[in-house]
């Protein structure tokens, strides 16, 4: 049985697929970090940079819709700005029949699109990271801009385990349900505290199992010749392309940036 | 699709922190992790990466555990405080920190100009305030069980606040949300949240009490498990100090009141860079946040260097022995 943990990655043939990873990491951050400077209100930048993420997902060939629904994942979070349009202070834009009449303040709804926008343009960069970049490529792309070789390891040791754990989680809550005679529309019996407590020691012996099932691991790979690294044999190579890519990108973003805190 | 996105309100997207404010997220989580690989070298060696690896993953799955709490609501867990009281708070932020890097470049589950944020308040404030916790009670209580389970549950509890306080500060030093509602709001939330952790925790470390007691042992002398009540309580200075110094006094201080009395204010020289120029951040309007969020700046770096000068004593002193 498995669960839909799908891996992100899509396979094509692209120019964009053939790039380095640490350019496509590079460039991602760079887009993300862009969006940050640009101030609030910018549309022009934000368009402009949207523009230029758009002609990457074209031409790595993934499919614009399944980057843009992908892309909804952030929207609860936009419960934090929503605020924005009612307190920050400027020039009226509506007012709310209620609580004794709610202003909307031009700035403040401004503040907040924009939030929206960076977040959302942001989030579908990194869709795109992970669309064009298998995960083991990913990982070495961070080591090779030195993030240290023990996290790198780690995380890529989690991504490999992820699906198996996640799989015996799923077990333990279905074997909880077989055991709950839940019924369609009613909450499960018994109290909070007593779900509760369920919980942590299905909790609790998951994680014991995953330690136990660490010690097998580590005696397996100590039996194959482990000694604390792990090695890659095919080290990729930055080419023209990742360098032509790597400045006409800074740039042009540098430049949306710097033009759009002058106009 | 596994349900685990329903309530968590912590893990912050890109767009809605500022870059400086991101960079200096980045600052503190790099320090924590560099202190972190250093410090859990000696205790696990070559174990380190699969145990860990693991563990990461483990931690990923169990938050998709949940159980129902009122009406369609679940609680879920966060794992910062459980994995710090059984394998250690650095051990946690190691394991924490691949978490969350996993969900944000995976499953974009939390942005990635802000993961330096994300990984400060889940993985670091949440590991250090827990375990800080529950040895604080376990120690205090004499009866083993009813540490576990009071020290387990405060321990996690307040984890999860912690982590909702400093990511409020964090929306409000970026203009995201004006802090006098952010952190109120934040706060109501992750009460229940922050129940359904204790719960869970608490049940989890009961079973692995009755069933594998060694690995808790084994736990309390896990690395920083000492050190963490004094890290704990200093990063809950730290954010006690943000939260309060916002009724701070404009006034000057003693010296330059004098000073300006006196007419030598204008003969200071400037300083050779302005970092924090006057206690604050360029690019954040709010003046009173800007200066909370420089003062835990402040009082982090100095923090952190503290226990780097810490850690290179001691094995100074360590060297000498041998």
């Amino acid at each position: 049985m498995h669960i839909h943990l799908t891996d992100q990655y899509r396979q094509r043939e692209s120019i964009v697929h053939h790039l380095d990873p640490r350019t496509k990491i590079l460039v991602a951050l760079s887009l993300i970090l862009a969006l940050a400077l640009v101030p609030a209100g910018a549309f022009v930048a934000y368009g402009l940079l949207y523009l230029f993420l758009l002609a990457a997902v074209l031409l790595a060939r993934i499919e614009v819709p399944y980057v843009i629904k992908r892309s909804f994942i952030a929207i609860p979070f936009a419960l934090a700005a929503v605020t924005l349009p009612f307190t920050v202070p400027g020039e009226t834009l509506a007012t709310l029949p209620i609580l004794g009449g709610l202003t909307i303040s031009v700035e403040g709804t401004i503040r907040f699109v924009s939030i929206l926008l960076k977040s959302w343009i942001s989030v579908q960069a990194a869709i795109l990271l992970v669309a064009i970049t298998p995960f083991p490529d990913l990982l070495w792309g961070l080591r090779a801009l030195h993030v240290p070789a023990a996290l790198v390891a780690i995380v890529s040791f989690a991504y490999r385990y992820l699906f198996v754990l996640s799989d015996e989680a799923l077990r333990l809550m279905q074997a909880r349900a077989a055991r709950s005679a839940v019924i369609d529309g009613r909450r499960g019996g018994g109290s909070l505290l007593w779900r509760g407590k369920v919980t942590g020691r299905m909790v609790g012996s998951l994680m014991l199992r995953s330690m136990e099932r660490s010690e097998r691991i580590y005696n397996a790979m100590i039996a194959r010749g482990y000694q604390g690294q792990m090695r890659v044999l095919n080290r990729p190579q930055m080419g023209r392309q990742d360098y032509l890519t790597l400045i006409v990108s800074v740039s042009l973003f540098a430049m949306i940036v710097l033009l759009s805190w002058a106009i | 699709m596994i349900p685990r996105l329903s309530i968590f309100l912590l893990h912050i997207p890109d767009g809605f922190l500022t870059a400086p404010v991101a960079l200096v997220g980045w600052l503190l989580a790099i320090l924590f992790i560099v202190l972190a690989l250093r410090q859990t070298r000696e205790q696990f060696d070559e174990r380190r990466i699969p145990l860990m690896g693991v563990m990461a993953a483990f931690i990923f799955a169990a938050q998709a555990i949940n159980f129902p709490v009122l009406g369609g609501t679940s609680g879920h867990l966060l794992g910062g405080a459980l994995a710090a009281i059984v394998l250690g708070p650095w051990a946690a932020v190691l394991v924490m920190a691949a978490v969350i890097g996993l969900q944000g470049l995976l499953f974009q589950d939390g942005g990635l100009l802000v993961m330096g944020w994300n990984i400060v308040n889940m993985g670091v404030l949440t590991a250090f305030t827990g375990v800080a916790v529950y040895r604080l009670i376990r120690n205090w209580l004499s009866d083993d069980r009813a540490g576990l389970i009071v020290g387990g549950a405060a321990g996690a509890w307040l984890s999860v606040m912690a982590a909702a306080v400093a990511t409020s500060l964090e929306l409000a030093a970026s203009g995201t949300s004006p802090l006098n509602i952010v952190l109120p709001a934040m706060l109501a939330v992750h009460v229940l949240i922050g129940v359904g952790e204790a719960i869970i925790t608490a049940g989890a470390l009961l079973l692995i009490y009755s069933t594998r007691p060694d690995l808790l042992r084994q736990g309390t002398d896990a690395a920083g498990q000492k050190s963490s009540v004094w890290i704990g309580a200093g990063l809950a200075i730290a954010l006690a100090i943000a939260f309060f110094s916002f009724i701070a006094s404009g006034n000057p201080d003693g010296l330059e009141r004098v000073a300006g009395d006196h007419g030598f204010l204008g003969t200071a020289l400037e300083p050779l860079y302005n970092l924090l120029p006057d206690y604050t951040i360029p690019f954040v309007d709010n003046k009173t946040v800007s200066g909370i969020i420089a003062l835990v700046i402040g009082t982090l770096v100095v923090f952190g260097l503290v226990l780097l000068i810490g850690q290179l004593a001691r094995r100074r002193r360590a060297e000498r022995v041998q």
